[in-house]
C-alpha cells in the first residue's frame, strides 16, 4: 500500500500564540485508509487538518500529498476535498451548482460537469433536491451537499472535520453509519476528525489520539482500547474510562467491564475487595461505583457489569471482585507512559 | 357552544400603583412616544419643505415679494424653454452614474485593501476615511486650489516630469472641468463606500472562503462567484448611498467650477440654487429642485428592491 498524506515533524505555531497548536507530529496514511483524528477539544486536530489542507502554514516540518512535498502550495493545487463543520456551502447557489463549482477549474464541458455532479447527488441521495439552496435543506441534508461537493472532484484525500457535530444524536448515528458505507465504496483516502471516542471507533481503520498538540497514540481502534500508549488514551477512551490505581512508583489499569465479581473471572486473576457505594443502570448495564482495595493504593473505580452478570451487588457492602492479570495495564506513575508489568498478588482462580 | 368552553376570567386586579405603570406597559402609547421625534424631524424637515417646493413651484414668490400668487405652470415652462437646465438635468445623470460605477469599483477595492491583514492597516483605514469625514465644502476649496488654472500642484508636477507643456486649466475647459467635479465627488464618497462594503466581506463567514479555496477557485472567480454575490447588499447600498449624495450635492459644483464655464457643469441642485436664491427667482428654483424627487424615488425603490431580493438567499 502506498501512502497518500504523510506529515513529518509537523510544528503549527500560531502568531502571537506561546503554545504549539500542533507539536511534532509525524503520521502516514495509506491509501484508501479512514484515518481518524481523535481528541479533546483544542488540541489541535482541527489545525492539523488545515495545514494539510493549505489553508495554514506550519511553523516547520513537511506536509506530502501522493509523495510530493507541498509546503507552501495553496489549497487549489493540493487535490485535497474538505467538509467543514459548519459544511460551509455556497448560499447563494443551489445544490447543483454548489457541486458543480469544485469542477469548474477543470476544463470540462457544462454537461459533463453537471452530469458528474448529479452522479454525485445520486450517489449520495440528494438528486432530489438539486434545484434548492442550502437554506431550504436540514441538517442532515446539507451535510450530504457538502460531501457530494467533497467527492464529486476525485480528490486524493478527504478531509473531514466533525461532519457530524451538528446533527442531532439520532441523526448521528444513521450519518455516521452511511459515512463509512460511502466511504467502503468510493474508497477515498479519508482523515475524519473528531472530539466523540464513539464515532472514532466505529468510523477509524486507525484512530489517531491527540493531545495539547502532541500524538498520542496511533493504531486500530481495538488496539487503542486495549493498549492505550499512556494514561492520557488510557482515560479519554472508553466510557466509563479505565481505572488507574496507584502502586508504588507504576499505575496499574484495568478497564470497568474486566472488574467483575470473582466468580466471574477465570485464569490468572487478582482478587480485590470492593466497597461499593453506588451503582447507575444504563442500558442493561450495572455501572457499580466504590472503592478497591488490594491491587495497590485503595482507590475508587468503576465496575461495569454486563447484563449477563446478575450477582447481587448492594451499596454499602464489601463484594469479592476479581481482575484478570491479561487484563492489566501498566503505566510509569511520572511520565504516564506504559511500562513494564509489575507482579500484582496474582491468585489462581 | 364556544361560551361554555371558556372559563370566565377573572377582573384584572388593580396594581397598587396603577395609572404610571398601566401606561408604561401599553405597547401602542409606547410605540407613539417612541415616533415622536422621528415623526417630528419628518414633518419639519422632509415633509413641510417638500410641499412648500410644490407650493413655490405654482407661484410666483421671488425673493423680493414674497406674496404667494397662482401662475399655474408658468415656471414649469419658463424652466423648460432654458437650456441650461436640461443641461444641468443631463450633467446630474452623468455625474451620478460615472461616479456610482467609480464608487462602487474604486470602493470595492479599498474594501479588499482594508480588510487584508498587513502592517499598519490602522494607519491606512484612518488615512482612508479622512475624505469622508472632512466638510465637503472645506474639502471642495482645497480641491479649488488642487485644480487651480495657474497655481494648481497637479499641473505643476505634470509640467516637471514633462508630461504637459501649458497649464491644463482643469476647471476651465467643459470637458476636465467636468471630470474634476467627478473627481472630487468619487474622493469624497469612496471611503464610505469602502467602509460598507468592507461591513460586507467581513460578514461573510471565514469557512465559505475557505471552501472556495480548497474548491480550486483563484482569486477573480472567488471576487465574481462568492464575494460580489454575497455581499451584494451591502454594494446596492454603498451605489445608493454614492448616487444619492452625488445626485443631490451642490456644493462640490457650486464651490469649484460655480457651474461654469458657460453653465457647463451645472447640476439640478446647483442650478436650483442659482435660480431660486442666487437669481431670487424662488418658484423656478422649486420647479427645479422638484426634479430630483422623482429620480431619487426611482433610485431608492429600484436599490432597495435589489437589495430585499438579494435577503432571501
Ligand atoms: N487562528 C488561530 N490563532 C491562534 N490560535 C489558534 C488559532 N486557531 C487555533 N488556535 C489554537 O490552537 C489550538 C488548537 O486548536 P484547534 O486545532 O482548533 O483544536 P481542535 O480542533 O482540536 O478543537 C487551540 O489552543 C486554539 O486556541
Ligand atoms: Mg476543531
Amino acid at each position: 500500500m502506498s501512502v497518500t498524506v504523510e506529515v513529518s515533524n509537523l510544528v503549527k505555531q500560531f502568531d502571537g500564540g506561546d503554545v504549539r497548536a500542533i507539536d511534532d507530529v509525524s503520521l502516514a496514511i495509506e491509501e484508501g485508509e479512514y484515518l481518524v483524528l481523535l481528541g479533546p477539544s483544542g488540541c489541535g486536530k482541527t489545525t492539523l487538518l488545515r495545514t494539510i489542507a493549505g489553508l495554514e502554514q506550519q511553523t516547520s516540518g513537511d506536509v506530502l500529498i501522493g509523495g510530493s512535498v507541498v509546503n507552501g502550495l495553496p489549497p487549489r493545487v493540493r487535490k485535497v476535498a474538505m467538509v467543514f463543520q459548519s459544511y460551509a456551502l455556497y448560499p447563494h447557489k443551489t445544490v447543483l451548482a454548489n457541486i458543480v463549482f469544485p469542477l469548474k477549474p477543470e476544463k470540462l464541458p457544462k454537461q459533463e460537469r453537471e452530469s458528474k455532479a448529479r452522479w454525485a447527488a445520486e450517489l449520495l441521495g440528494i438528486d432530489l433536491l438539486l434545484d434548492r439552496k442550502p437554506r431550504q435543506l436540514s441538517g442532515g441534508e446539507r451535510q450530504r451537499v457538502a460531501l457530494a461537493r467533497a467527492m464529486v472532484r476525485a480528490p486524493q484525500v478527504f478531509l473531514l472535520d466533525e461532519p457530524l457535530s451538528n446533527l442531532d444524536a439520532k441523526l448521528r448515528a444513521s450519518a455516521r453509519d452511511e459515512l463509512k458505507r460511502f466511504q467502503q465504496r468510493v474508497g477515498t483516502t479519508t482523515v475524519y476528525v473528531t472530539h466523540d471516542q464513539a464515532e472514532a471507533m466505529g468510523l477509524g481503520d486507525r484512530i489517531a489520539v491527540m493531545d495539547k498538540g502532541k500524538l498520542r497514540q496511533l493504531g486500530p481502534p481495538v488496539e487503542v482500547y486495549d493498549d492505550p500508549a499512556d494514561t492520557f488514551v488510557a482515560t479519554f477512551i472508553g466510557s466509563p474510562p479505565m481505572n488507574l490505581v496507584p502502586r508504588d512508583d507504576t499505575l496499574v489499569g484495568f478497564r470497568p467491564e474486566h472488574l467483575l465479581p470473582a466468580a466471574h473471572v477465570s485464569g490468572e486473576r487478582v482478587e480485590v475487595s470492593f466497597d461499593v457505594d453506588r451503582i447507575e443502570y444504563l442500558s442493561g448495564d450495572r455501572h457499580v461505583y466504590g472503592t478497591v482495595t488490594g491491587i495497590g493504593k485503595d482507590s475508587r473505580v468503576i465496575a461495569r457489569l454486563p447484563a449477563t452478570v446478575t450477582d447481587p451487588v448492594t451499596p454499602g457492602e464489601s463484594h469479592a471482585f476479581a481482575v484478570n492479570v491479561d487484563k492489566l495495564r501498566f503505566f510509569d506513575a511520572e511520565s504516564g507512559l506504559r511500562s513494564e508489568p509489575v507482579r500484582v498478588d496474582a491468585q489462581h482462580g | 357552544m364556544a361560551d361554555t368552553l371558556t372559563e370566565p376570567t377573572a377582573p384584572p386586579k388593580r396594581q397598587p400603583d396603577g395609572t404610571r405603570q398601566r401606561l408604561a406597559d401599553r405597547d401602542g402609547f409606547l410605540a407613539w412616544i417612541f415616533l415622536v421625534p422621528t415623526v417630528v424631524y419628518i414633518v419639519a424637515l422632509v415633509a413641510i419643505p417638500f410641499f412648500m417646493a410644490i407650493a413655490f413651484a405654482f407661484s410666483d414668490v421671488t425673493a423680493g415679494n414674497p406674496s404667494y400668487g397662482w401662475v399655474g405652470l408658468e415656471n414649469f415652462y419658463r424652466v423648460f424653454d432654458d437650456a441650461v437646465f436640461w443641461q444641468a438635468l443631463g450633467n446630474t445623470f452623468v455625474f451620478t452614474a460615472i461616479s456610482m460605477v467609480l464608487i462602487v469599483v474604486l470602493g470595492k477595492v479599498l474594501a479588499m485593501i482594508l480588510v487584508a491583514d498587513f502592517k499598519g492597516k490602522w494607519l491606512v483605514r484612518f488615512l482612508v476615511l479622512l475624505p469622508w469625514t472632512t466638510p465637503v465644502a472645506l474639502s471642495s476649496v482645497t480641491w479649488l486650489w488642487l485644480l487651480h488654472s495657474i497655481y494648481s500642484p497637479i499641473d505643476w508636477v505634470l509640467r516637471n516630469v514633462g508630461l504637459i507643456e501649458d497649464n491644463m486649466y482643469f476647471l476651465g475647459r467643459p470637458g476636465l472641468a467636468m471630470a474634476s467635479v467627478i473627481a472630487v465627488h468619487v474622493w469624497r464618497l469612496v471611503p464610505l463606500a469602502a467602509v460598507i462594503m468592507m461591513v460586507g466581506i467581513l460578514s461573510i463567514p471565514d469557512d465559505i472562503t475557505e471552501a472556495s479555496r480548497i474548491d480550486g477557485a483563484g482569486f477573480w472567480r472567488r471576487m465574481f462567484e462568492v464575494t460580489i454575490p454575497l455581499t451584494f447588499p451591502l454594494i446596492a447600498v454603498a451605489a445608493l448611498f454614492g448616487a444619492i449624495f452625488t445626485f443631490t450635492d451642490m456644493a462640490v459644483v457650486y464651490v469649484l467650477t460655480g457651474g461654469g464655464p458657460t453653465n457647463s457643469t451645472h447640476v439640478l441642485a446647483s442650478w436650483s440654487f442659482v435660480r431660486g436664491i442666487g437669481g431670487g427667482d424662488i418658484g423656478q428654483g422649486a420647479v427645479i429642485a422638484l426634479f430630483l424627487f422623482p429620480l431619487l424615488l426611482a433610485a431608492a425603490v429600484l436599490i432597495l428592491r435589489a437589495v430585499r431580493k438579494m435577503e432571501t438567499i
